[in-house]
């Protein structure tokens, strides 16, 4: 039997994003955002978007891709995806399950999108005006952990206690997001820097985060084309290579109630060794990281359990000097993220990787060829990928 | 704690068993100041959240037992931002991640009871002190715990 992998077999030929805005701000409806961007990366890849047979979302994305492919006039569908589970957690799961279906014959040439306009739609971090509350939610929410901010900092809580972790770890990464959105235009923090006495004097929101430790809501909508790799070498676009991709969680990860056996973590340590096999790639080889910020916590946990350093190392590693594109060691987040670029439910971290392996990044990592992306951690099922350059497919 | 019978203001979702009611025995226990908690009646696996099969075993013969009310803080938090209009303008308030050792280390979720700037340290141990909301509609009960010890 051949080797099952991904690796290799297709490409990100093209990106796409529409303005980013302030939750509740964007002038156009969620349904249209999700269209221009999706034509936006057709654009960038040179693909006329009737060519699109496939679609590939997560988080209970609204816009639905048969409504999508008549809006577009797409000459046919093919693949009509949806990776379960809420918040960020799947968003290298949709580019893993559109490489799936390009590599399996089932599709030629998939968009990966989200979109998210909060005015129409209810926020995240707002408890539904319910009257009476069962389930998994009975259990948490009369207490007021009603919030992901409420329950994950519980999670973050765990881990810096059991490995002593300081508050300057945490601080230094949304520092990080911060200073490398100064650098992009893009970013909605653009203009807006950060600095550690501004974070120390930001109110809490939940400890041990501070308000600068949580990911912004915005409103807007990003995607990327992929095709398999001998497309993508045709068109106009540097391929970034799809190196390897995971998704899941560990045992009962999705216990309720604080149950999860292996609580302070952000669950990606059964998910990172697949992803490291497919990849044929160590830790020690990756040059950029996009890190999922729905909060810090889960940022260090994430890199953690990624084998990017060890938990007893972190508040040396995670400095801002080390974590800024050019000076560091483990250049992070380098277009902002979701603090500080736009909250595009972790597909602009996407887009952003991209950009680093074309060379295009507002925060260039010098000869970047091996692209880290973890999508939303702490929740079940989470997702990671890597891509690389053609350098990089060896 | 005379000052406020319930530790978080009215109107904050009230708990009440799914339509196929699981944890509909939780909830009554609470009323009656019992914890209840799941533990399999074939292999005697304790399990929370409640599910209708035993994760070890798979028998769908899973018991509701009484737990003694004591435990250690696994987790935590101090809430300060308000994400529910009935909390607006309620201040901080400690939620905690219990650990029961008489549960073979199940968690549940609950909030520590007493002055909300205290600190709270991982491991220390607690006892359930049972909130009744006998004037909400439906009337339920909550399970809250204080510092072992400590006064109520
Ligand atoms: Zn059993």
């Amino acid at each position: 039997m051949d080797e099952r992998t991904l690796r290799g077999k297709t490409a990100v030929a093209g990106i796409g994003e529409t303005t980013y805005y302030k939750h509740g701000k964007s002038p156009d409806s969620e349904f249209k955002l999700a269209l221009m961007a999706i034509l936006n990366a057709c654009a960038d890849a040179g693909i006329d978007p009737r060519e699109i047979d496939g679609f590939s979302s997560y988080s209970n994305d609204r816009n639905e891709p048969p409504r999508l492919a008549a809006a577009l006039g797409c000459k046919e569908l093919r693949f009509s995806n949806m990776q379960w589970g809420g918040g960020g957690g799947g968003g290298a799961a949709a580019a893993a399950n559109a490489a799936a279906a390009i590599a399996t014959g089932m599709a030629d040439c998939v968009v990966v999108y989200r979109s998210l306009a909060q005015g129409q739609f209810a926020r995240f971090g707002r408890s539904a005006p319910v009257k009476t509350i069962s389930g998994e939610g009975a259990l948490s929410i009369p207490y007021g952990a009603m919030t992901p901010a409420q329950r994950y900092s519980m999670k973050a809580m765990r881990f810096i206690h059991d490995h002593g972790i300081k508050q300057e770890a945490l601080r230094a990464i949304a520092l990080a997001s911060y200073q490398h959105a100064q650098k992009n235009p893009r970013a909605v923090m653009y203009g807006r820097p950060l600095d550690e006495e501004k974070y120390d004097n930001s109110r809490w929101i939940s400890e041990p985060f501070h308000l600068y430790d949580c990911c912004q809501e915005n409103d807007g909508a990003a995607a990327m084309i992929l095709v398999s790799a001998e497309r993508a070498r045709d068109l106009r676009q540097k391929p970034a290579y799809l190196l390897g991709a995971a998704a899941g969680g560990p045992y009962r990860a999705a216990a309720t109630a604080g149950n999860t056996p292996d609580f302070g973590s952000s669950h990606f340590k059964t998910v990172a060794p697949h992803l490291y096999a497919m990849a044929k790639v160590a830790p020690k080889d990756i040059d950029v990281v996009q890190s999922y910020e729905n909060f810090t916590g889960g940022v260090l946990m994430s890199l953690v359990e990624h084998g990017l350093f060890e938990a007893e190392e972190a508040n040396e590693v995670l400095t801002l000097p080390n974590l800024v594109a050019g000076s560091g060691k483990l250049p992070l987040n380098t277009s902002g993220g979701n603090l500080a670029e736009c909250y595009m439910h972790g597909l602009e971290l996407h887009t952003e990787a991209v950009r680093q392996l074309r060379g295009a990044s507002c925060n260039q990592v010098k000869d970047a060829d091996v692209a880290l992306v973890i999508a939303g951690p702490m929740v079940t099922p989470v997702s990671t990928a890597i891509y690389g350059s053609e350098a990089a497919l060896g | 704690m005379t000052a406020r019978p319930h530790y978080l203001p009215e109107g904050l979702p009230i708990p009440v068993a799914e339509p196929d009611g699981l944890s509909a025995p939780h909830w009554a226990g609470l009323r009656r100041n019992e914890l209840s908690i799941q533990c399999c009646e074939k292999c005697s696996t304790w399990q929370w959240g409640p599910e209708w099969i035993c994760h070890a075993c798979h028998s769908f013969d899973v018991a509701w037992k009484p737990v003694r009310p004591e435990g250690r803080i696994y987790s935590w938090t101090r809430v300060w931002h308000p994400t529910h209009d009935a909390l607006t303008n309620h201040g901080p308030y400690i939620v905690v991640v219990v650990e029961l050792p008489h549960a073979g280390n199940v968690r549940v979720i609950g909030n520590l009871v007493g002055d909300v700037h205290q600190p709270v340290a991982i491991g220390t141990p607690v006892t359930g002190v049972f909130e009744h909301h006998n004037d909400a509609d439906p009337a339920h009960s909550l399970l809250q715990w204080k510092v072992s010890g400590a006064a109520d």
